[in-house]
Formats: structure tokens, sequence, C-alpha cells
């Protein structure tokens, strides 16, 4: 496909690198020239410096010749502009980022009258994100399938947990609860979780399952499984915005710390049952004296990536509590990683993901389309979701007879609105909603994860 | 410093190599040359045995970086030439190694000056094999593995702009390798439409009309015969020169035209060498035809009509301002004016992203609106301008370095010159002018071929000692990679860990 991505920041490289991968033609306008100077010499892009709603730049661009324009600018009424007037001058499909929340109520709107093929709103999604995993904190993430019928989660096995030192074939047979595990993270290293696999202590294991079968699992192995009831948000971002909103019916006792008395003013209009603080958030006595060693969760969402960071590990120490991180900066969480920060949430990987999912199922003339995308463990394990469209080879032969890629699991069937966690002799028929967990990265169809 | 990576490419680049000398093996074939057959043949088999322990690991850590660029494409260039000076030797066509690299180098970087005194005594098939240098040098060894290989992935436009000519490299499409496929085959294009339209010509048989079209399109001027294009009829004549301009032009603008964006093909580079071409053809002409100067290369005065001045010096001016370096007679006997037209256009050169050499007219064009922004400075000394070209701001880092190249030009040809002087009066003395010195270093920098005095038209570089031979094949290869890249050899810090 020709893409024209407008918006070299974090996103726009992030994005470009990643279509570029999947074999897409890519094409980046940026205003700086600086930006579009260390893209070019870095990826097989090519760059333009203008203005993403000019015309004159888009023709320059190619937009005649474009499938996709994604605008990705800082600026929400920017990347609208921009979409508008590439919907006016070629027939291209359109997606743009709104961060907003004044705009985010009228998504639907934007979305028909002005013809975009997505509204992306990386706040929006990463508040979902948190919700979930607030509801169940013993996961450091959760991303769903299939409408939020299945659920991959991701957690960190305690040093006292009832399952290290056992195999995954054992814990299954001990337990018997209606789930699969996926992946093993222990380092750097990612795995996928083969039968006689050994957990070890501080692995990050990643289970696939409804999400009764999960509460059923953590249970059963003496995990965490109430949902968290009350939370302490620092900073009151977008993010904060939709958190609340999202909440509001769940009873939990939110409360928000933020150093702008304008925002705190904002929130507390919004959300009159948020306690609202107004206060200095890296000043310990504030947070001493708002309870911070009582709270279920700790929400660091400031603006400062930095100040999240020292926030959380201050909290880590005060509470036994959930931990959640917001991070905007994409570029070392390697070393974020190794902080043991709980959760951890990047809203820049959000877009990416979306939009690679959406390229690469758009870019599919084959049996299947792709519905979901997560990158699991960056650059290594990706999770997709098929709908199987027609007959090919994976349908209708029992999954042990076919002959898969290494490192290819096939995770979860949807039927029907059941939800199967498959064994050797489930079949895939047409119309079922596969998932799919594999080191195997760039899959575009269904197919593709047979030898 | 990635040296796993720079290795495994310069393996790549000597089995393409080994592919190259196919070409001159089937020549060799058709006119029955065994000994070169044998020579080229021995040489493909060296390139393959030394590139083949290389060729099978692939190096995990394939970043390649701006200085590896610069070092892979200067690097490659010097091997291909030292392998492909190899067939002359080994064949005895040429039996000195330093004449055959220097021949070899010459023909990559399409100068076309040559040290072989007698050019029909040479094999047909080695007579093939300079032409297809100046061929595949002229659009770029690199670009050519590129276009066909997946070579390393993204970060390949390094190389690219290493190799291709120019202050600013862009791409046509988004992928370095669909670019330099478009490259290519617009190259292709061009040659092919050459080799037929000189076809037309009934005395040129297909051997001659292949030599000649891929010379003019390297912008080489390698010819077949000692007298180079005077023996050929008019005709010939006529197309070789619109061939040399055609050959000079940017080729981005040849893809616009085929995108029919028309107007942005015609840009102002495009048009400022129209006007130099014209311009000096006009004086060139004038200065001839009034004093009755053409002499054949055989040292004959010919008939000086307006009509044959007008045909010698278009086919002089295009062949020096493309670099090219044909020639159809021995300009050494026009006047000191027509002289200094000639040597201001063999360095102002071609246009950039052309297979011409020189400096290229887009610098001439960026140093002219440089030097009035300064003007204008002195008299509005706060005044903040930015130099656009075709109504594009034209950022100061790019004003700088085109600055930078100047400075170091300058740098260097005076260095060779001091250099070729020194050398040429304690080896050389019978030859020892400033006039030719001068034109040697000028035309072999500037990937020209003939320079004026005792390397004329009608002279060649054999007299040249061993070490002036070796500098100016320096010189080649700096003015065809555009100087920083073999300098970079130079500089220690490109080589520590």
């Amino acid at each position: 496909m020709n893409i024209i991505i407008v918006g070299c920041g974090q996103v726009g490289q992030n994005l470009a690198e990643h279509l570029i991968n999947d074999g897409n033609n890519v094409t980046v306008i940026d205003k700086l020239y600086e930006n579009v100077k260390s893209l070019t010499d870095r990826i097989d892009a090519m760059g333009i410096v203008g203005n993403g709603a000019s015309h004159v730049t888009l023709a320059e661009a190619d937009i005649e010749n474009a499938d996709l324009l994604i605008a990705v600018t800082n600026s929400d009424e920017l990347n609208l502009l921009c979409c508008t007037i590439a919907k006016k001058t070629s027939d291209c499909k359109v997606i743009a980022r709104v961060r907003s929340h004044v705009y985010n109520k009228e998504a639907a709107f934007l979305k028909n009258e002005l013809g975009l093929a997505m509204v992306i709103n990386p706040e929006y999604v990463a508040a979902e994100e948190i919700a979930r995993v607030l509801r169940c904190p013993s996961a450091i993430s959760i991303e769903t399938f299939g409408k939020g019928k299945v659920e991959l989660l991701r957690y960190r096995l305690p040093e006292d947990s009832a399952i290290i030192g056992m195999s995954v074939k054992e814990v299954m047979i001990k337990y018997k609860s209606d789930i699969l595990f996926a992946t093993i993270e222990r380092g750097d290293k990612a795995f996928i979780a083969k039968g006689d696999f050994v957990f070890g202590a501080r692995d990050v294991v990643s289970i696939i399952s409804s999400s009764e079968g999960a509460q059923d699992f953590f249970k059963k192995v003496g995990s965490e499984t109430a949902s968290v009831k009350s939370a302490m948000i620092v900073g009151s971002g977008e993010i904060t915005h939709y958190l609340c909103s999202i909440l509001k019916k769940s009873k939990m006792n939110i409360k928000v710390i933020e150093k702008d008395y304008d925002r705190c003013d904002e929130i507390s209009k919004a959300f009159p049952h948020v306690t609202v603080v107004h206060g200095d958030t890296t000043n310990q006595e504030i947070m001493a004296e708002e309870g911070i060693s009582r709270v279920g969760a700790f929400l660091a969402l400031s603006d400062s990536d930095e100040e999240n960071m020292i926030l959380s590990l201050h909290a880590k120490e005060k509470t036994n509590g959930k931990i959640v991180t917001k991070v905007t900066r994409m570029d070392y969480d390697s070393v974020i990683d190794k902080l043991d920060l709980d959760t951890v949430i990047y809203p820049k990987t959000i877009v990416s993901d979306m939009i690679l999912r959406y390229v690469r199922s758009a870019e599919n003339t084959r049996g299947s389309n792709m519905e979901t995308l997560y990158n699991v463990i960056k650059g290594q394990v990706e999770a997709s979701e098929f709908i199987i469209r027609q007959a090919s080879k994976v349908v209708g032969t029992p999954i042990s007879h076919l002959r898969f890629k290494r490192n290819v699991l096939v995770a979860a069937i949807l039927r029907d609105g059941e939800v199967i966690i498959p064994r050797g002799y489930d079949t895939i028929e047409i119309g079922d909603a596969v998932v799919i967990v594999s080191k195997v990265t760039g899959l575009q169809d269904v197919t593709d994860i047979l030898e | 410093m990635n040296y796993k990576m720079v290795r495994y490419t310069l393996a790549v680049l000597l089995l393409f190599e080994a592919l190259f000398l196919f070409v001159p093996m089937l020549t060799a074939l058709c006119y029955e040359e065994w000994s070169s057959l044998l020579a080229c043949g021995i040489t493909a088999l060296i390139c393959i045995v030394i590139a083949a322990p290389f060729m099978f690991r692939k190096p995990k850590n394939t970043d390649l970086y701006a200085k590896e660029g610069f070092v892979i494409v200067s690097l490659s260039w010097i091997l291909l030439s030292a392998f492909s000076a190899l067939p002359f030797v080994i064949s005895g066509s040429i039996p000195n190694y330093i004449d055959a690299f220097f021949e070899a180098a010459s023909g990559l970087t399409t100068t076309g000056s040559s040290i072989v005194p007698a050019v029909e005594d040479l094999p047909k098939s080695m007579l093939m094999w300079r032409s297809f240098m100046h061929w595949v040098g002229g659009m770029g060894v690199l670009v050519f593995i590129m276009a066909i290989l997946p070579l390393s992935g993204a970060q390949n436009m390094h190389i690219m702009r290493a190799e291709s000519p120019g202050p600013q490299v862009s791409k046509l499409v988004p992928r370095v390798k669909t670019t330099a496929s478009i490259l290519y085959l617009i190259y292709i294009a061009i040659t092919v439409i050459m080799v037929l339209a000189l076809l037309i010509d009934k005395d040129i048989n297909a051997f001659e009309a292949i030599n000649t079209a891929m010379a003019t399109a390297g912008t080489g001027g390698f010819g077949i015969k000692n007298d180079s294009l005077f023996s050929a009829s008019s005709y010939v004549q006529i197309v070789a020169t619109v061939f040399m301009i055609l050959f000079s032009i940017n080729f981005n603008s040849y893809y616009l035209i085929l995108k029919k964006k028309i107007k942005d093909a015609i840009n102002t580079e495009v048009i400022v060498f129209l006007g130099i071409v014209f311009t000096a053809i006009t004086i060139v002409t004038l200065d001839v035809f009034l004093n009755k100067s053409l002499v054949s290369p055989t040292g004959e005065a010919m008939d000086t009509t307006f009509g044959g001045a007008l045909k010698h010096a278009a086919f002089s001016v295009a062949s020096l301002i493309s670099t090219t370096g044909f020639a159809t007679v021995d300009f050494q006997h026009w006047s000191a004016l027509s002289h200094f037209v000639l040597i201001l256009i063999m360095f102002i050169g071609a246009c950039a992203g052309s297979t011409g050499g020189g400096l290229k007219v887009s610098r001439i064009v960026i140093l002219f609106k440089a030097m009035l922004r300064e003007f204008g400075n002195l008299i509005h000394p706060n005044r903040v301008k930015k130099i656009s070209i075709d109504d594009k701001p034209l950022e100061d880092e790019a004003v700088h370095s085109v600055m930078t190249y100047l400075a170091t030009y300058v740098f260097i040809f005076v260095t060779s010159l001091l250099l070729i002087s020194i050398d040429q009066s304690i080896f050389n003395p019978a030859e020892n002018t400033f006039v030719t010195n001068f034109s040697a270093v000028a035309c072999t920098f500037n990937n020209i071929g003939p320079g004026l005095d005792f390397v004329g038209p009608t002279q060649n570089f054999a007299d040249f000692s061993p070490i002036s031979k070796m500098i100016l094949s320096f010189d080649m290869l700096a003015g065809r990679l555009e100087l920083f890249p073999m300098l970079i050899l130079f500089t220690p810090s490109t080589w520590k860990k």
C-alpha cells in the first residue's frame, strides 16, 4: 500500500517503521526539516517538509496514488483538516488521531461526516485498558479479543506463587482451569509456553481465557481477584478525564492530585464524585496526608514521564496496592521494564497497534480478516485475531494434525459467542474468530501460521 | 564501524564484478579472442573465490550509518578498479598493472583518459570492457546492485547518497530499491534509443554503435578509434552531441516527464544548464569560424564553413560540459578564448543526478545565490534571507555543505597539481608544461578525459610516471564520488571500533 503519514513525532516514526517492515511504501510529511531528515536517514521512507494540510504538499506526496493517509500531528484540528483536504483531493482512506475529550464525544459524528476510516483516541483506549487492570489487579496488562469475550492477561508470578517450579503441563492438570498459557517472559527473552516449560519466580506469564476463566484460575492459585476499591490518580490529563468517566458507575473511590489549579477546577466540575486535591505531587508530605499508603491503586498519569516513574517507585515503597504508570516516550521501554513498575501504559504504542491492525486487514485479500492485533511483547510476540471467511488449509482439520510454524500458538477460538480454549482435537471452522499468539511477527493471513 | 557488514557488501560487489565480466567474455566468444576470454574468465574466478567465504554468513547486525555508507562506496570503487584492471594485464593488452589500474579507474569513473597509444590494436572484447565500465560506472555500481538486491534493508539510502552525484540526493519514490530501479530503467531506455539512433547510419555496425552509446551514456568518452569520433559521419557526431547533452541532465527530470509533470521537470538547474550550453556554443562557434581554426586530429587544416564550425563547436561543448571527452577535432589549435570557455565548462560540469562529472550546475547556482545573499547582507546587515531554488527554501546546512565542497575541491585540486608538477619535472620534463599539468588534473578530477597540450584530444596519458598515474587515478575516484567518501578513508577516526 502507498501510505502517507502526516506528523513525524514519535507515533509517526514508530508507525512508519512498522508499516515499512510490513512492505508498504511510506511517505512522511512534517513541518520541521530536522524531524523529516532524522527519520529518512534511519528508515526507507520518502520525506517531505511542509504543512500536511496544504493541498500542494499533499500533491507532492502523491496523494492521488495513495491508499491511506494517517494524520498524527500534535494538533487534533490539524489532523482533522489534513484528513478533510486529503478526502477532497483523492479517494484514499484517512485516519486521524484525535485526543481531546471535547471531540471524543463527537467521534462518531466526525467519522461519518468527514468520511474518516478511523478516529483514534489513544488516551481513551489507554483509559479503558487501565480500567480493565483495576478490575483485575493481579494482571499487568489485559488485552481483549472478540469484542471483549477473550482476554489476554499478563501477570508477574510473585515470589511465593504456588506454581513456581511446576511445568505448564503440571499446572494445567493440577488446577484444571479453562485457560491457556501463551507466553512467558524471563529477563529480555520471551518464550511461547510449551508443555514442559517450568515456571520461575518473577516470570511474566500471559494467559488466554474468558474473563471468568481467568478469575477462576487466580482464585485457585491464591492471587488477588477483587477489583480495586480506591484509587489515587496523579495528574489530570486526558486519560484521567476518560478514566473518571469510565469508572463513574463502579463506585470506586477516586482521588485526583493535580498541581495546576485551573485543571483541578475543570475536573471537579466535570466529575463531582471525584475528590480533587490541589497540590504539588512531588511533595511527599501531601502524598502521605492524602493516604498514599492506604490506597488500593496508585496511578501516575501526569504529563511528565520522569515524574510518573519516580512517583510510582515511591508508591511501591509505601503501598502494596496496584501501581499504574503512564509513559509517553517509547524509546526506553526495555529500561523501564527492568524497574518492575507493575503496569506501564504506553498510549503511543496503542496508536500504532491500532493502525497496523487496520492496514493489515485492509490489505488482506485472502480468506481471512485480521480483527485485532496486539504487540504483546514489543518486537517479539504478537497476538492477533482473525475472522475465518473461506475454506483454507487450516479449516476443518484437528489442530494436532496441522503443521504449525515454530513458536505459533492457536490460543482461542470464538464460535457463536462462545470461547473455546483449543485442545488438540478441536477444529477451526468457517465463521470462527481465531486468536493466534506468535513470535513470528507480521502475520497477514491465518494460513501464515502453517509451515 | 560495522566491519562485518562492510565486508559482506564488498563480497556481494565482487560477485557482481564477476557477473559484469560476462559482457567482455561474450564479446570475446563472438570475435574468437581466446586470450581475452581466458583473462576475463580468470578474473571472474578470482572474484568469486575471494568473495565466496564472506557470502555465506550474512552478518546479524546489518546497521549501516552514514560512515559505513561512505566507506563501502569508496572501498567498492577502489576494489572494482583494482579487479577491473586484471583482464587488461592477464590478456597482455596493457602489461603494466599501474597503467591498467589507471585505465580501469578512468573507465569506471567515466573519465575516459587513456594510456593506450593505439586503441585500434586492443582486442574487441577489451574495447567492450572499457565501454561497459563506463556504462556501469555512470549510474553507479552500488545503485545497480541496490536495484536488484535488497542489500541491507532500510539504511542503504546512505550508500545511494554517497554514490550519486549532486549536493542533494532525493528519492523519486518512497523506496530506495524502487528509486534505483526507476533510474536504471530510464538509463537503459535512453541508451537503447541511442544505439538504435546510431544504427540508422549504414556505415556503423552493431559493435561500434553499442560501444559508442555506452561510452556516451556514462559520459565516459573511451573511443573505439584513436581519432575518437573524427572519422565518424556527421550524422553520428550530431546524434552523439544530442545524447551527450541528454545524459548530462538530471535523471529525475525524465522521471517527472514520464509522470507528466513537465513544469517540475524543467527546473532551474536544467534551464541554467541549457543556458550555459547555448552561450558556450555561440562563443566557441563564432571564435572558431572567425579564426578559421578547424584542424583534424591528424593535424591537417580543414575547410572552416559556418556549419562545420557550429557542428564541431557544439560537439566539443557538449562533450566537455557533459564531461564525456569525445573529440571530433583537435581543439588544441583553437584560440585562447575558446580554450578558456572549454576549461570553464569542464569545471561547471553536468547537472546533479546525471551521469556527468564536474562541480555540477546545481552547486554553481547555489554558490551564486549565496554570493548574492552575502552582498545583500553587507548593505542590510540585519536582513534575514533564505536561499531558495525553484521556490523551495534551501536549508542553510545545504548551502554550507556546498561551500565546504568547493573549498575541499580547490584544496584537492591544488595539492594534486603541485604533486603532479613536482613529479613531472623529475620524471617527465619533456612534457612538463603548466597547461598540460593543469588540464591533466582538471580533466581527471572532473572525469572528462582529454585535456590540452600534451594531454590534448590526440594525445594520451602514457608518458606520465607511475606516481602521477596513481595521483590522477585518485583524482578520478575522488571526483566521481564527490570527494568526501575518498577523504573519509584517510580519517583515522573512521577506522576506530
